[in-house]
């Protein structure tokens, strides 16, 4: 084909659309990410270990954390928390633990993924350990009594006195046996 | 083609190619105008009969005639197909057939293009409709294919994928072949704002497709990673979040919407001047109006997933700013009240589809204010009422203007009159079954009966009775739009080139039949 006045133009919207294209597919996904982790919208809370606190702030007053857990349908777990609430004081820490049992006679690998609601709370819950940052190994019919400890921020919004923490609980699908750092 | 800027052309020698196959290897902007519009009318039937089983479904409560998962799949591909086949190439075939008589220009700035953007388009859909006989059946997660939902079907899935990957290439190379027959094809001296507002919504349109169909086809190719190359986009599990996918999606799908209609605001701006004898009134509002409609388009995604949980702020920007798009909507249909009024107004069909636009358009909008605000969207997110609102923007809006379309420019097309009476049954036929069909969604929606379900509570069975019935009374009045349209192409009273008395613009000052080339000498009126 000659070239034409129009192969200017074509290659502009041409460029444009590759780039909505990359937009979408490459860029997105990724920002998406860090807004979420920045903001806490969508009850993204940390997904590595934060330090303690020092423990000179303390809040003077006390906030309801409920515990909730969600058992992905594919999955054959039981998975619960061991309290369902406490009453916790902003800026002090506290640990409580949450059990899993592998129903399945086969070994399997399960995955817990937090949210916390309501989500302008997300980034004031922080979690010094935490069984969500990695996946648990089990044997068939094993069952595992998984540790938390976090700590809520003394600066949460005094609009909020109740924080609803709810995991669910994925079996990954992988081989035990491929899982070096569980 | 010849380059002779002689006066007199004969155009014998260019006439069409003889035989079948002139229609596979045509380049010229008026046979694959015909082929689009030819295809969309296929595919209107196919999506129609898929939505008259759903409404055969739902005419009791109960399930009778079809397995919930083939339910499912019929809602699904009821909306792929009446959007990526019937609306989206409609416009498209319009686009070809009439923005180069409009600007002047001979053909399309890239013809062969223009060829292989038709052709991918059967095979797209031959991609999509085969589906519904594969193992696991076709996509039944809706039309919106969420994650992780979408995921969850057969190896068909990656048939949906691919044929979506088709049709948005279609439509890119489209949009931009349409663009650069606007900026480059122009008759010597047209200035932008001297442009017909068809010319002038599908430019913007074409802006549209442009950016954001890509995004679409990126959604929709990390679904495919998931499903069958172990991403985790989408999976939470693997850190992903399904409601990434929300949010992609509508980034897409909100400005798709007005993709749907926009071109339908430049038929209808074309066709009451006509018929009210009257200039447009407020040429440049609308077209600033139509810009601010496509730019506030990106800014409003979110209004589709006010339950996903938003932060208040996030919900209170989106409620306002879809508020917001009413204004320039508004400015639209007071401009084209205003053309009317004190005009010599007749109601020839094309009107008559446009009046009955206007008026059930705006209807469509109301309902969607209502969707707008935040604390009642909760209560009617996913319910019929929701399929109220977009099928009265979809069907009067944007099918009612493409067939005020045809009913307008088919004289100059075939260079028949159409008969006037059966186009008026027609119109009347399908206004009244229409309202019979969608008008009590609203009833049902309210009372708060979910879309996407095969069974309901009794007490919506009246309501779906009286909707079913208005459905197979549309659904078999558009045989007369069928038998309107061949009787048009067979024969009929002969057109004049101007076709109607008030009407303006270049397409009307060549002959009726338009011949196969049009405007190899430029106008000479804008320079």
């Amino acid at each position: 084909m000659k070239s034409s006045p129009h192969m200017f133009l074509v290659g502009k919207l041409a460029t444009l659309s590759i780039a909505m294209f990359a937009f979408g597919y490459v860029v997105m996904p990724p920002l998406y990410n860090v807004i979420c982790d920045i903001t806490g919208l969508n009850g993204r809370t940390n997904s590595a270990a934060v330090a303690a606190p020092d423990g000179s702030v303390i809040s003077d007053r006390t906030i309801t954390v409920e515990f909730v857990s969600v058992i992905n349908s594919s999955a054959a777990w039981s998975f619960k928390p061991v309290v369902q609430t406490m009453e916790v004081v902003p800026g002090k820490t506290y640990t409580t633990n949450y059990i899993a049992k592998n129903l399945s006679s086969g070994p399997a690998v399960g995955q817990a993924v937090p949210s916390v609601a309501p989500s302008s709370a997300a980034k004031y819950f922080n979690k010094i350990e935490c069984f969500c940052f990695t996946k648990q190994e089990f044997a068939g019919r094993a069952e595992k009594e998984m540790p938390l400890i976090f700590f809520v921020e003394p600066d949460l919004p005094r609009s909020i006195d109740t924080i609803t923490l709810s995991y669910t609980y994925f079996n990954t699908g992988e081989d035990p046996e491929n899982l070096s750092d569980s | 083609m010849s380059t002779a800027a002689a006066g007199h052309h004969d155009h014998d020698d260019h006439g069409p190619a003889k035989g079948w196959t002139r229609w596979l290897w045509t380049t010229n902007h008026k046979d694959i105008g015909t082929l689009y519009l030819l295809f969309s009318l296929v595919m209107f039937f196919i999506g129609g009969g898929m939505a008259l089983i759903i409404r055969a479904e739902l005419f009791q409560p109960g399930l009778q005639l079809v397995d919930p998962l083939f339910f499912n799949s019929m809602t699904t591909m009821h909306a792929l197909v009446m959007i990526f086949g019937v609306v989206m190439p409609a416009f498209v075939g319009l686009a070809n057939w009439m923005i180069p008589m409009m600007i002047g220009g001979p053909d399309m700035a890239l013809p062969r293009l223009n060829n292989w953007s038709f052709w991918i388009m059967p095979f797209a859909f031959l991609l999509l409709l085969s589906t519904l006989f594969m193992e696991g059946g076709g996509p039944a997660g809706g039309w919106t294919l969420y994650a992780p939902l979408s995921l969850q079907g057969g190896d068909s899935f990656a048939f949906v994928i691919f044929s979506i990957h088709f049709m948005g290439i279609s439509s890119v190379m489209g949009s931009i072949n349409i663009v650069a027959t606007i900026f480059n094809m122009r008759a010597p001296g047209m200035t932008l704002m001297q442009m017909p507002l068809f010319v002038w919504t599908w430019l913007i349109t074409a802006y549209l497709l442009i950016a954001v169909i890509p995004v679409l086809a990126g959604a929709v190719t990390m679904l495919l990673t998931d499903r069958f190359f172990g991403t985790s986009f989408f999976n939470a599990a693997g850190g992903g979040d399904p409601v990434m996918y929300q949010h992609i999606f509508w980034f897409f799908g909100h400005p798709e919407v007005y993709i749907l209609i926009l071109p339908a605001f430049g038929i209808i701006s074309s066709i009451i001047p006509t018929f009210a004898r009257k200039p447009l009134f407020g040429y440049a509002s609308m077209v600033y109006a139509t810009a601010s409609i496509a730019f506030l388009s990106f800014i409003v995604w979110a209004h589709h997933m006010f339950t996903v949980g938003m932060p208040l702020a996030g919900e209170m920007f989106f409620m306002f700013a879809t508020m917001m798009i009413s204004v320039p909507t508004g400015v639209k249909v007071f401009n084209w009240i205003a053309t009317m009024w004190r005009g010599s107004m007749t109601f020839e069909t094309p009107m008559l589809f446009a009046i009955g636009f206007l008026v059930m358009f705006t209807i469509g909008g109301l309902s969607g204010l209502m969707l707008a605000i935040t604390p009642a969207d909760i209560q009617y997110h996913d319910t019929y009422f929701v399929v109220a609102h977009f099928h009265y923007v979809l069907v009067p809006g944007a099918i009612y203007s493409i067939m005020a379309a045809t009913y307008y420019w088919m004289p100059k097309w075939t260079g028949n009159m159409y008969d006037e009476k059966w186009g008026k049954i027609h119109f009347w036929v399908s206004t009244v079954f229409l309202n019979v069909l969608f008008f009590p969604m609203h009833f049902v929606g309210l009372a708060g009966m979910p879309r996407r379900i095969p069974d309901y509570n009794l007490q919506f069975a009246d309501w779906n009775a009286v909707a079913t019935i208005g459905a197979f009374g549309f659904g078999f009045s558009q045989l007369i739009f069928v038998y309107v349209i061949y009787k048009c192409i067979k024969g009929g009273e002969k057109a004049t080139d101007e076709v109607w008395e008030g009407a303006d613009g270049l397409e009307w000052t060549v002959p009726s039949p338009a011949p196969y080339h049009t405007f190899e000498k430029p106008p000479a009126q804008y320079s």
